[in-house]
C-alpha cells in the first residue's frame, strides 16, 4: 500500500508535512526505534562535520603530487584507503581527470546518488528534475546554466550512477597556481567543479594578489 | 518500473536554479534533517535495503513524485516502509500513537547519540563474490536489453535498446532487481559507454558520450 493514496499531500498546505514529520518523529520514539537526542546528532553531524572538504583535500593533493593522481586514476581503492572517512568505501569510487581534451559531468537520473563520504550531501539542484533530465541528454545546454562553456573540440563525458559506484571529478588546476601550497590549493576547489558542472576558477582579487 | 523517477532525457521541467554553494544550507527546512536522519537510523535495523527504499519512492503516484521535494518523497517513502515491514499499522501512522512497543530486540539496538559521533554512519560494500565467468570484458560491443520490467530496476529507460562499449568490468554488486525483493546476490557490473548520436539520434550533443553503470543481466552481446 502506498501511503500517497491516503494523504493526497500535494493538495494539502504545506504544514502538513510538518505535522507529518512531528507525528511519525513522536510515534517512533514512542515505539522504542528512535531517539530524538540521536536525530539531533546525526543532523549536527552533517550540518557541521561532513561536507565536500574532503573531496577538496583529494583534489588539491592530486594536483601537487603527481605519484598520487596517477594512484587515484589506475587505483582508487588503495590511494584513498589513507582518507579516514572514507577508509574500505574507496572501492566504490573512481576518480574521472578533466583534461584538454575531456571534460567529464556526474548525475544521477534515476535518483540522487552522490559520493556522499567525499561531498557530504548533494545540493537541490543536483536531486532537482531539470538537472536529472537534462544532463545526459543536453550536456552542454547544462552547463552553459552553470555558466561553463566548454569548446566544441573537448569530449564531454556524462557519468549516470546508476549502481553504487560513486563518481568525483578532479578538475584541471587553474593556471597562475603554479607556486601555491597544498593548503591553499585546498580554499580554490569548489563542490561544483568536483561533480562537473564547473572549472575551477581563479577569483578576481586572487588573480589581482598574484 | 517504468515512471516518472526515470528522468533521463525528458522535457519540460524548466531551467536549473542553483543556489550558490558557500551560502546553500544542508537542510532547507527543520523537518528536512529529522527525516534524514530517521532513513538513515530506521535503514540500520536491516529490515529493508537501499534498493527497497528507493523502490518505495518510485512507487508514489508520478504527480506527487513530480510535485514533491526532495525530503517530502523521502518521508513518504518512510511512511510506506514502515507499514510494510509491519514496524507500524495504518492506524498508529494516521494517529502518531503507538498502540504498543517495538519488538525487545530492535528496541534494544535503537541507535545512541554516542554511536553517531563525529564520522558519518558507514555506507556498506556492495560488492559480492561470485562463481560466475563475467560474460564480457572491456572493449566489447554491447547491447542494453529492452525490457521493461514492472518492479525495480537501475536500467534506465533511455539506454534500452542502445549499444555502447564496455569500458570498464568493476566485478559483481548487488543486483538491484532482485536485492528489492529481499535477495542479496552479487552480478558482474559494468560500465559502459554511449555515444550521445547513438543513445538521442541526430538530436545528440556532438563529441558526447554517456557511461552507464548497467549489470550483465541488462546486456547482451552487440555485433
Amino acid at each position: 500500500m502506498n501511503m500517497s493514496e491516503h494523504h493526497h499531500e500535494h493538495t494539502e498546505p504545506p504544514s502538513s508535512t510538518e505535522l507529518r514529520v512531528k507525528s511519525i518523529e513522536s510515534l517512533l520514539v514512542e515505539k522504542g526505534l528512535a531517539k530524538s537526542e540521536t536525530i539531533d546528532m546525526i543532523i549536527d553531524t552533517y550540518e557541521t562535520k561532513i561536507g565536500p572538504s574532503v573531496g577538496k583535500a583529494i583534489v588539491a593533493k592530486a594536483w601537487v603530487d603527481p605519484q598520487f593522481k596517477a594512484d587515484l586514476i589506475n587505483d582508487p581503492h588503495s590511494a584513498l584507503s589513507g582518507f579516514a572517512e572514507i577508509g574500505a568505501q574507496g572501492e566504490q569510487i573512481r576518480i574521472l581527470e578533466n583534461t584538454d581534451q575531456v571534460h567529464n559531468l556526474v548525475v544521477c537520473t534515476l535518483c540522487s546518488c552522490y559520493p556522499w563520504p567525499i561531498l557530504g550531501l548533494p545540493p537541490v539542484w543536483y536531486k532537482s528534475a531539470p538537472y536529472r533530465s537534462r544532463a545526459v541528454a543536453d550536456p552542454r545546454g547544462v552547463l552553459a546554466q552553470f555558466g561553463t562553456n566548454i569548446p566544441e573540440n573537448v569530449e564531454i563525458r556524462v557519468w549516470d550512477s546508476t549502481s553504487e559506484m560513486r563518481f568525483l571529478v578532479l578538475p584541471q588546476r587553474p593556471e597562475g597556481t603554479e607556486d601555491w601550497p597544498e593548503e591553499k590549493l585546498i580554499s580554490l576547489v569548489s563542490r561544483n567543479s568536483m561533480i562537473g558542472v564547473e572549472k575551477v576558477k581563479l577569483q578576481t582579487e586572487e588573480l589581482i594578489h598574484e | 518500473m517504468n515512471s516518472v523517477h526515470d528522468l533521463g532525457g525528458s522535457e519540460g521541467f524548466g531551467s536549473i536554479h542553483p543556489e550558490p554553494e558557500d551560502i546553500e544550507p544542508i537542510f532547507h527546512n527543520w523537518w528536512e534533517g529529522r527525516v534524514y536522519a530517521l532513513v538513515r537510523m530506521l535503514g540500520l535495523f536491516g529490515l529493508w535495503n537501499i534498493d527497497m527504499s528507493r523502490h518505495a519512492r518510485e512507487r508514489l503516484h508520478p504527480v506527487d513524485y513530480l510535485r514533491n521535494s526532495y525530503y517530502e518523497n523521502w518521508l513518504a517513502g518512510l511512511e510506506t516502509q514502515l507499514f510494510e515491514s509491519g514496524l507500524v499499522t495504518m492506524e498508529e501512522l494516521l494517529e502518531g500513537i503507538a498502540k504498543g512497543p517495538a519488538p525487545k530486540e530492535l528496541r534494544e539496538r535503537v541507535l545512541l547519540p554516542s554511536d553517531v559521533k563525529n564520522t558519518p554512519l558507514v555506507r556498506m560494500s556492495y560488492f559480492r563474490d561470485t562463481d560466475a565467468i563475467p560474460k564480457f570484458k572491456v572493449g566489447d560491443a554491447v547491447r542494453a536489453i529492452n525490457q521493461h520490467p514492472t518492479s525495480h530496476t537501475r536500467e534506465p529507460r533511455y539506454v534500452r535498446g542502445h549499444s555502447g562499449v564496455v569500458h570498464e568490468h568493476y566485478g559483481a554488486q548487488v543486483f538491484p532487481d532482485l536485492s528489492v525483493k529481499g535477495v542479496d546476490e552479487g552480478h558482474h557490473l559494468y560500465s559502459v559507454r554511449f555515444e550521445a548520436s547513438e543513445l538521442w539520434g541526430a538530436d545528440g550533443a556532438s563529441n558526447t558520450a554517456v557511461y552507464v553503470d548497467l549489470w550483465e543481466d541488462y546486456l547482451e552481446k552487440s555485433i
